[in-house]
This record gives structure tokens, sequence and C-alpha cells, in this order.
């Protein structure tokens, strides 16, 4: 099938105007949606970074007061977290592809699909409103019993509208689940099934096992905060340190919500800019699901300093130890899925080396955090602070990007500059590098995180990071300027840009409405690109480089 | 800016070994880094497409391979783990033989309770070469004492208290930082070590404006706020006997057995409801909000002074 030759619009022209896209129902536009309000958010949570970087300029407190320097640090991970990186891949590609890689018209319950993004947005006015009342200064992590009795921002506002989020989060991950156990097209057995839904299936799990769990714990904050409950307060009886274990056992997982989804994206983008099947399928398959369920086990590595049992201690560290394993093991198989490839160099590809490395370290420093000796000295420092955005932006959003990138033809029907694609990826890498690294050593010298002041040792360290920083905005503004202005563009994607295997791409770019003209039938494994050399294709032999 | 410091001193008995630990995993994890990032790269480039149409070779697996990079960064990552538990309870766990500091955190500053009475704030003035043993309470929300060129933090946590220790090894000023997010002016929450040789700490002690030792407040609280007249040294009163209840097991009412630590001392000041001794009447009132943190600790400090008396027998009549 090629571009132009249906008699059915796409899905993009299918009824046209506001309120059909607002009373959509169809996937593919919640898709869109959900892309363009994370978008906001990412531009949101982009400008408080500004703010934080901007202050640590200088070792002393003086471009912002420190209240709201406390507040832009809260607002910058409360917005990034649950308004940007839980739903950014899951959302948008996730709820653009699932469908259409197993072969169905649209998700089991597409009506629960749109409330989840109005259940998203009502979310997204109540903390916004948290910010325009004067802010909250809790830290993301909202810990009590600062957060229940003594700070005087806008918590309860804040919190509920996390809370609130919550339930799109769960209604998404519910809807995913259902889908993909039930709407797979004749032939598309478990083991054919892309590693993106794979991907995706864990990260269902974990959102509609976890997600309530953080609801419940906002909830008891909300009760000690507004209605005078003891339950954190320890002058009333209350235990601080149990909303920690309350709070973790969510907010660890979360984790994995924010990281597989684009682990998933890189394994679609590794074996198609390779063009050969994923090395080890059912390792990285699994490996999903072991991350998925290990991880729920694992929430007391962020309490080693807290008063928590040292022998509890112990069981945490080890488990953590083991989920670094099934992560090791994606890696090596994303590696070795490139050997004897036939690997291209256009854009996607650099988004995937950029992840490769930046999750690398990401992961691999999580090694160090895990260990519980080291982890005194490492335990809210700014080594922390590096690791998780090593893992959550260079892993997280290096995916995300690469997967817009790579989708953005199927999705808009428009192809942006190859050029511009592999700049940004280059300047959004060395950007995140001179941004973060500095911060490993700041940390191991044990700067505190959430400082608004500090020694004036750490300055230099200081500078390069927000230097960094201006790359990094830089880099991502350039992509969101292209990718706009290629909308503008007519219509030049072809239904197969890359030459990709997968259901997605034996459909016109953008698809549409009800994704296939007929009911297709799956005969064959996921990325069978070998089977392709037969219709004239060339096949790298065993030994032909 | 006065220097460029890209690795912390190391002035206490278990930085050398952390750091030790640290490079450990640092020359693991490069090793990594750079075989994977090398291995991505290379494949990237020796096997580019040469043509339009060029598609992979059909290679789907290699369970040898698999259980390779499963088994071997499974094994690493439990050395990794093995040794910094061992590392993680040396550090946890102070010395019996330790000197022991009080420390209490309040938004923003940390007071400082030597053994014989000598108070600071926001600096800690230690020998070197001692073990030191930081019991660390709060006032209000959650803090940490967080001695980067010793390697060692602990949350300040309100409503129990938690412990620390380190042996200073080298004479010098070292940072004090809150290491937990405490409010406004968390970042200012900060201070200094003075380790100093034996002789020199001790005329600084001599120098302190001392308002009697932790036992000795202790002790006039204790008769102050009135716990004598229930605590008495014999069964007599309505309160149990506190003499020799430190670090000993205690029955309950509800039929569990606890240990008589700190934090059980604590508890059953400020909450003694919540752990009422087997064969008394819960009926003493809560301290919650009367005593301070300080006086807690005090107040604690005497009660561990308390021996149980020497069995009664060889005095001999009345
Ligand atoms: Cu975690
Ligand atoms: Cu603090």
């Amino acid at each position: 099938m090629t571009h132009g030759t249906q008699n059915s619009p796409s899905y993009l022209d299918a009824p046209y105007g506001i309120w059909s896209w607002l009373l959509t129902k169809d996937h593919k536009r919640i898709g869109i949606m959900y892309l363009i309000s994370v978008t906001v958010f990412f531009a949101i949570g982009g400008l408080f970074a500004a703010g934080i970087r901007t202050e640590l300029l200088t070792p002393q407190g003086d471009f912002l007061t420190a209240d709201l320097y406390n507040k832009l640090f809260t607002l910058h991970g409360v917005v990034m977290i649950f308004f940007f990186l839980i739903p950014s891949i899951p959302a948008t590609l996730g709820n653009f592809l699932i469908p259409i890689q197993i072969g169905a018209k649209d998700l089991a319950f597409p009506r629960i699909n749109l409330l989840s993004w109005y259940i998203y947005v009502i979310g997204a006015v109540f903390t916004l409103a948290a910010v325009f009342m004067g802010g909250v200064d809790t830290g993301w992590t909202f810990y009590t019993p600062y957060s229940s009795i003594a700070s005087n921002t806008n918590v309860v506002l804040a919190a509920l509208g996390v809370f609130i989020t919550g339930f799109s989060s769960i209604l998404t991950g519910f809807n995913f689940i259902v889908t993909i156990h039930r709407m797979r097209a004749p032939g598309m057995t478990w083991f054919r099934l892309p590693l993106f839904i794979w991907a995706h299936y864990a990260t269902s799990l974990v959102m509609i096992l976890g997600t309530p769990v953080v609801a419940i714990t906002i909830l008891l904050v909300f009760a000690e905060r507004a209605m005078g409950f003891a339950i954190f307060d320890p002058r009333a009886g209350g235990d601080p340190v149990l909303f920690q274990h309350l709070f973790w056992f969510y907010s660890h997982p979360a984790v994995y919500i924010m990281i597989l989804p684009g682990m998933g994206v890189v394994s679609e983008l590794v074996a198609a800019v390779s063009r050969k099947q994923i090395f080890g399928y059912s390792f990285v398959a699994y490996s999903s699901l072991a991350i998925a369920i290990i991880g729920f086990l694992v929430w007391g590595h962020h309490m080693f300093v807290s008063s928590q049992s040292i022998y509890a201690g112990l069981v945490f560290s080890i488990i953590t130890m083991i989920v670094a394993v099934p992560s090791a093991v994606k890696t090596f198989n994303w590696t070795a899925t490139m050997y004897k490839g036939s690997v291209t160099w256009e854009s996607p590809t650099y988004w995937v080396i950029g992840f490769m490395g930046l999750f690398l370290i990401g992961g691999l420093t999580g090694l160090f955090l895990g260990t519980m000796g080291l982890d005194v000295h490492l335990h809210d420092t700014y080594f922390v602070v590096a690791h998780f955005h090593y893992i959550m932006v260079g892993g997280a959003i290096m995916a995300f990007l690469g997967g817009v990138h790579f989708y953005w033809p199927k999705m808009t029907g428009r192809m942006y500059p190859e050029a511009m694609g592999k700049i940004s990826a280059i300047l959004v890498f060395v950007g995140f590098n001179l941004t973060f690294f500095p911060q490993f050593v700041l940390g191991y010298l044990g700067m505190p995180r959430r400082y608004h002041a500090y020694p004036e040792d750490f300055q230099i360290l200081n500078v390069l990071s927000t230097a960094g920083a201006g790359v990094l905005g830089l880099g991502y503004a350039l992509i969101v300027f292209y990718l706009v202005a290629s909308l503008f563009k007519e219509r030049n994607a072809p239904a197969n840009p890359w030459g990709a295997t997968g259901l997605e791409w034996q459909i016109q770019s953008p698809p549409i409405t009800l994704n296939f003209e007929s009911d297709p039938i799956v005969t064959e494994d996921a990325y069978n690109y070998a089977g392709r050399a037969g219709h004239g294709g060339h096949a790298k032999k065993a030994g032909e480089v | 800016m006065s220097s460029f410091p890209l690795f912390p001193e190391a002035a206490s008995s278990i930085a050398h070994e952390v750091d030790l630990l640290y490079f450990f995993i640092l020359a693991v994890c490069s090793f990594f880094a750079v075989l994977v990032s090398a291995l991505v790269v290379f494949f990237a480039v020796k096997f580019r497409r040469r043509h339009p149409d060029e598609v992979g070779a059909d290679i789907h697996g290699s369970i040898a391979l698999e259980l390779l990079w499963t088994v071997i960064p499974f094994a690493l990552a439990m050395a990794m783990f093995v040794w910094g538990a061992d590392l993680y309870f040396r550090i946890a766990r102070p010395p019996a033989d330790s000197m022991e500091v009080f420390v209490v955190g309040k938004q923003w500053m940390w007071k400082v309770q030597h053994p014989d009475g000598v108070r600071e704030i926001n600096e800690l003035h230690v020998p070197i070469n001692r073990n030191i043993k930081i019991t660390l309470g709060s006032e209000d929300v959650l803090h940490d004492y967080y001695i980067p060129a010793f390697r060692v933090k602990m949350d300040a946590v309100p409503g129990k208290l938690t412990t620390m220790w380190f042996r200073a090894t080298k004479a010098g000023t070292y940072q004090i930082f809150c290491a937990e997010y405490c409010g406004t002016n968390h970042s200012g929450m900060i201070g200094r070590v003075i380790a100093m040789e034996e002789h020199d700490y001790e005329a600084w002690l001599a120098g302190g404006r001392s308002t009697g030792t932790a036992v000795e407040n202790g002790e006039r609280l204790f008769t102050d706020l009135a716990c004598i007249t229930c605590h008495k040294s014999d069964t007599t009163g309505r309160g149990p006997v506190l003499a020799g209840v430190f670090g000993n097991p205690v029955r309950l009412m509800d039929g569990r057995t606890v240990v008589a630590d700190e934090n059980y001392l604590r508890e059953s000041i400020v909450n003694p409801q919540a752990k009422v001794v087997l064969g008394y009447q819960p009926i003493m009132p809560t301290f919650q909000g009367t005593v301070s943190e300080e006086n807690l600790m005090q107040l604690i400090a005497y009660i561990k002074t308390l021996k149980a008396a020497p069995p009664a027998a060889p005095t001999g009549g009345q």
C-alpha cells in the first residue's frame, strides 16, 4: 500500500474541527492530544529547571529567594514526573501505536481512553492552580511531616492534582492490558508481539498496581493536613517514616513506568535501524516483566539512612542489585542486534546510540546507590540527582524523542529535515552530558540536593552544569521548531520511510481512522527482516561485512 | 572561586574504605560502559548499510551468550552488594566504647551537647582518634546530619532517636550539611566539624561554659518533672523501677517483650500508653510538648546511668 491510493480519508482529515478532536474516540487523535499536552508541560517543567540552573550559577542564593527556589525545584519535579514523564511515551506513542502494532482498530475502551486524557487535564489544572496561588515547596517527594504539618504552601492543591492524574494513568494501563489480551489480530501470538508491546504490557502492570498506593498515600497526607488526622505526625503518635515506605512503594516502580516504555521504543528502533531480528527476543520480552515485578520489591533503597531497620536495608539492597541484571541483559541484546546488521546512519540511529550511552551511565550509577555502604555517603547528594536524570532524561526522554522522530512520518504524514534530526540528537547528547556529568562529581564531593546556596568550592562544576543546560534547552527548542514547521509542508511521507517491519509500516501515513483497510492477518514473527531478503533485498551472509 | 576540588577530603576511619568500594564499582562500571559504547559504535560503523535494500544477517540469539551476560553482571552485582553491606554494617553500628554526643536538629540549626555539658550550635568539636557516637533527634521535621569528609550521614527523625558514629583521623575543619530537605533555609542549615588533637579538645572543653553534664541535667529534670514520685528506687512506686532497665528486656502488659533501648525510653516518656510494663497501670501522663528533645536526651542519659542494685542478700539485717 502506498500513500494517496486510499478511498478512506486519513485520521487527520476525517471529521474536522475542534470538537471532532475534543470528543474523539480515535486512539491516534487521543495520542496526538497527549503529545501536545505533555509537550506543554515539558516546556513548563523546563522553565522551572532554567530558574534552578540560573540560581546555581553562583554559590550565594542571589537570583531567587530561598522560598522561590524551593518552589521551583518542587514544581520542576512534580510537573516533569507526573505530567510529562509518566504519560510521555505510553500516552502518546503507546496510544498511537499499540492498537496498530497488534492489528486492532482501536483500544479496547476508546471512551475510557478519552476519559483518561480529561482526567489528566483536570489533574493538571489543579496543579497549575497550586502554581498560580503561590506554589508548593515540599519537593516532589512530599515527605512528611514537613508536607503534612510544617509547610505553609499549597500542598493540598498540588497533591490533589497528582492524585487525580494518577487515575488517568490507571485507566491507560487498564486499557492497554485489556487491549493486548483481547484485541490481537489473527496470527498475532504473544511471541510475535513487537517488544514495544511487551514493554507497555509490563508498564501497564506497574501503573495499575502501583498508582493506587500513591493515591492512598496522598489522601493520608491530605487527611493529616486538612482534617487533622494524625498519621505521620510523631507528636500525636504518627510515624513520618511510614510515609516514605508508602511513597516509594509507588515511586520506585514509577521509575519503571518512565523507562520501560523507552526500552520498548529502543527495541523497535534498534531492530529497524539494523534491519535485523532483535537478538534474544524472548530475553528482552521477559526482562521487561522481570523489571516490572522485581521493581516492586526494592523501594527501601531510598531509605538506607532513614532509620529503617538495617536488616530490612539488607534485603532491599540485594533485590536492588538483582533488578539491575535484566536491564543489563537488555543492553547487551540491543548491542548484539547491531552485530552483522545493516545499520543505517539516518537520524533515528543517532537517537538510539545517544540513548544507549546515557542509559548505560544511568543504569550503572544505580549500582553505586544500591550498594549500602556507599549510599550512606551518596544519598541525597547531587550524585543521586545526576543518576536519575541520566535514567529519566538521558534514557526516557532520548527514547521518547527517538520514537517521536521515528514515528513522526507515520503520525503526521510528514518527513522532518534529516539533518535537523541529527543535529538536535547531537546537541541534546552533548548538552545533557555537560549538564549532568559534573553533578556526579559534585555528589561525591558531598553537595546535597535541594540547596539554594552552596560552598564556593562547588562553583565551577555548577557553572559547567548550567552551561550544559543551555545547550540542552537549545536542542529541545530546535526539535519543537522543525517538527512544528514540518506540519506546514506537504504530506510527503511514504508508508514505510525506514524500510521497517511491523503492521504500522504496512498502512498508509498517516493511517486511516480505522487503521486498516482490511483486517490484517499475521503470519510471521516480529522483525523478520531476514525473511525479506528474498524480495530483492540483500541479506548479509555470515562472514560478509 | 577559591578552589576547584574534584574529590572530597577523607578524614575519618571509614572514609578510605568507602572510597575503595567507590573505585571498585567505578572500575567495573567504566569497563562495561566503555565496552558497550565501543561495540555499539563499532558495529554501527562496520555493519553500516551499503545498499538501500540490504537487510541484516539472520541471527536470532544465543542461549550461551544470554547466560554469560546474565551470570557475569549478576556475580559482579552480588560482589558489590556483599562488600557494600559489610561496610554499611560497620558504618551503622557504633562501637561500644564511643564517646556520646547529642545533636538535635531544628529548623534551621544544629544544637550540640557534649557529655560533660558543653553546648554549641552548628559547630561540633571532637577529638581525633576517638570513636564518637552521635545520638540524633529532631524537634520539628526531618533533617539529616551529613559530614562528607567522614562519608557519614543519618536522618534526624522527629519522634525517635537515631544514631551515627565516626572516628576522625585528621585534625581539621570539615563541612556539615543538612542533607534532608527541611524547608526554607535548608541550604543554610550547615555547620562545621572541628576535629582536634586530644589535648586541644580538652583545652577547648575547659574553656566552654558547661551547664552541668547531660546526666546531671537529666537527674535534675527527673526530680523537677516529678518522675521520681512514681519511679522510685524500690518497688513501692506506682511506676516501674528504672534502675538497670536500660539495655534489658521488659515485659509488657500486652504480652510482648521489648528491649529498653534509647527509643523505648523516649517513647515511654512522650507516649507512655504505647508500651505499658506488665503489672503497672497505664496512668503516666504524656510529656509530649513539655520536654524538649534536648531534655529528653538528658533524661535518657540519666536513666542509662541507673544501675540495678546488687542482690540484697549480703547486707544482713535492716
Ligand atoms: Cu528507587
Ligand atoms: Cu535540611
